[in-house]
């Protein structure tokens, strides 16, 4: 079977920066797939890449066999996004902000009105429905961001930190709401994270990214035999893939501002 | 049970139709654009206010100086149409900053990952900034109403000056996406904005004719869209024959078309 993600030899460059470097991955359908990787390792270049944001410099993808360059709008029908900076309207509702989505993916009339409440009811939010979204939590948000990106049933889901700025409490519940929704639609789930906890939770499998190259990938268990450290939790293997020098010195001050900016943005 | 992922069964029925999709999707935008405005009316009402004080002080006083007599000694009348096409400059030039808030936002980065045609993400934004001008029209044509000013009426001149508005609005404010495009943050927007809407309308036919300026500044003029919205408008309020309302509406068609052309191929370049 064709794998639902497919990735060859992906490349992007900005003016003095190579984010992207020949990386070429698979996913395979109904997999969840972790991209970790230090702040500027490129990670969330590749997803934008994959998603039609961006366009590659060289390389390929398919997504749901279909390819980045020749299909991106069939690849749009089939794909749910959740960026790493919250995209909510603060100003509408949540309810309206779902409803808005389910409209741009193309659903209307009686299964609009079905799949809305399904997804509030699915992401604990029917109570504040009807709340303007700037007065959520977190948690909330990010809730309703998934909730949003899978309305029209997507093939993939891509989720760009999701559990960002959450408290553990918030990250634990989010993370079952993410289980859920494999179990019940069987979604093929990009994520990225920078909680090694997280990839380990719910992960099939681990790509390590750093200054724009794919280090290693493969099941925790591949990625500790590759390591040769049999007992190694998921830090100790990310510090020896990456090395203990690296992290925290590509994202520059965009970066850094880009993840800060999540607390305040909807106040 | 686990169910199949797969495109819903209506997306598959809105693709055997693109044609109603594209509309689908063009409306959506205008709902969302509107749902927002309704929000926080305060901003349209402050919008709206602009045009009061313009035809209330400047409108009243510089009258009576009697300095353009091609107004055919009401000048508040000639002023009319040329303070609505004004403000509706003034609302929809600024519909590129709320594209670039959205695009900080990230909620444009979503919206344009969903299978919205460009296109009709730029029309709808066009359209949109629309039900704004419609509330100034409606300001500017109660005020003068109640300040007596003598107005051409018949159904087929509402028509045409709705036609104008729609008209008008789109084309500044896909004016404004094309400059957004290209000057990307929100600061340099403001200034870009005014700097772009003072000329445009001391170029243009609003406060005095064409007639009395200068060669080259009526070459300017007739280059200006913004012209062609004042004398559709003018047209249509206080000429009892206005014959070349086709024209100007014509003008003012082709320069939304390319505007809007221009506005889907620019667009995409916000994101980078
Ligand atoms: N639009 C852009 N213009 C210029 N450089 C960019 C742009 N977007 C990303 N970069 C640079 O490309 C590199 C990769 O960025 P990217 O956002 O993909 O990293 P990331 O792995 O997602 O990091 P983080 O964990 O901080 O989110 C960084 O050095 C970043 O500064
Ligand atoms: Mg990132």
């Amino acid at each position: 079977m064709e794998p639902m993600i497919e990735v060859r030899d992906l490349c992007k460059r900005f003016k003095d920066v190579q984010a992207v470097q020949n990386v070429s991955f698979d996913v395979k359908a109904g997999e969840c797939f972790a991209l970790l990787g230090p702040n500027g390792a490129g990670k969330s270049t590749t997803i934008k890449i994959l998603i039609t944001l961006l366009s590659a410099d060289s390389g390929e993808a398919k997504i749901n066999s279909f390819s980045i360059k020749t299909a991106p709008y069939r690849i749009r029908e089939s794909i749910g996004y959740v960026p790493q900076s919250l995209s909510v309207d603060g100003a509408l509702t949540g309810r309206e902000n779902l409803m808005i989505f389910g409209k741009l993916y193309g659903l209307s009339g009686a299964e609009l009105k079905e799949r809305v409440p399904q997804i509030l009811e699915m992401m604990d939010l029917t109570d504040s429905a009807n709340r303007p979204v700037a007065h959520y939590s977190g948690g909330m948000i990010r809730r309703l961001e998934i909730g949003q990106s899978i309305l029209h049933h997507p093939a993939v889901v891509f989720l760009d930190e999701p559990t960002v700025g959450l408290d553990p409490i918030a990250r634990n519940t989010l993370w079952g709401h993410i289980r859920d929704l494999r179990k019940q639609y069987g979604m093929t789930l990009l994520l990225t994270t920078h909680y090694m906890e997280e990839a380990e939770v719910l992960c099939d499998r681990i790509a390590i990214m750093n200054r724009g190259r794919i280090e290693v990938m493969g099941t925790l268990n591949e990625l500790r035999k590759k390591a040769k450290m049999p007992k190694a939790s998921m830090d100790q293997l990310f510090v020896h893939f990456v090395g203990p020098s690296e992290s925290g010195e590509q994202g520059g001050l965009a970066n850094v501002k880009k993840s800060r900016r999540i607390a305040q943005r909807l106040g | 049970m686990s169910k199949k992922a797969d495109v819903s069964p209506s997306v598959l029925a809105n693709r055997r139709n693109p044609v109603l999709l594209y509309f689908y999707h063009m409306i959506v935008i205008i709902e969302l654009e509107t749902i927002k405005m309704m929000k926080d009316p305060t901003e349209i009402l402050s919008r709206s206010l602009q045009p009061v004080i313009w035809l209330l002080l400047f409108g009243e006083a510089f009258s009576r100086m009697k300095a353009v007599p091609e107004a055919g000694g009401d000048y508040l009348a000639f002023l009319t149409p040329g303070i609505l096409a004004q403000s509706i400059t003034f609302v929809s030039i600024f519909n590129g900053l709320s594209i670039i808030w959205e695009r900080d936002m990230g909620l444009l980065q979503k919206i344009l990952t969903t299978p919205i045609e460009r296109s009709a993400l730029v029309l709808g934004k066009m359209l949109a900034s629309t039900v704004r001008s419609l509330c100034q029209l409606t300001v500017v044509l109660s005020l003068s109403f109640c300040l007596g000013i003598h107005l051409q009426w018949s159904i087929g001149r509402v028509f045409g000056l709705l036609g104008f508005v729609v008209l008008g609005s789109a084309f500044f404010s896909g004016l404004s996406m094309v400059i957004a495009a290209i000057v990307k943050t929100r600061d340099r927007m403001m200034g870009i904005g005014q700097l772009v809407t003072m000329p445009l309308f001391f170029a243009s036919s609003a406060l005095y004719p064409v007639s009395i300026m200068p060669g080259w500044l009526q070459f300017v003029a007739k280059a200006n869209p913004m012209s062609y919205l004042v004398d559709g408008l003018r047209g249509l309020l206080l000429d009892p024959v206005y014959a070349h309302g086709f024209l100007d509406a014509l003008v003012l068609l082709a320069a939304t078309l390319v505007i809007w052309a221009l506005a889907t191929r620019q667009y995409p370049r916000l994101l980078t």
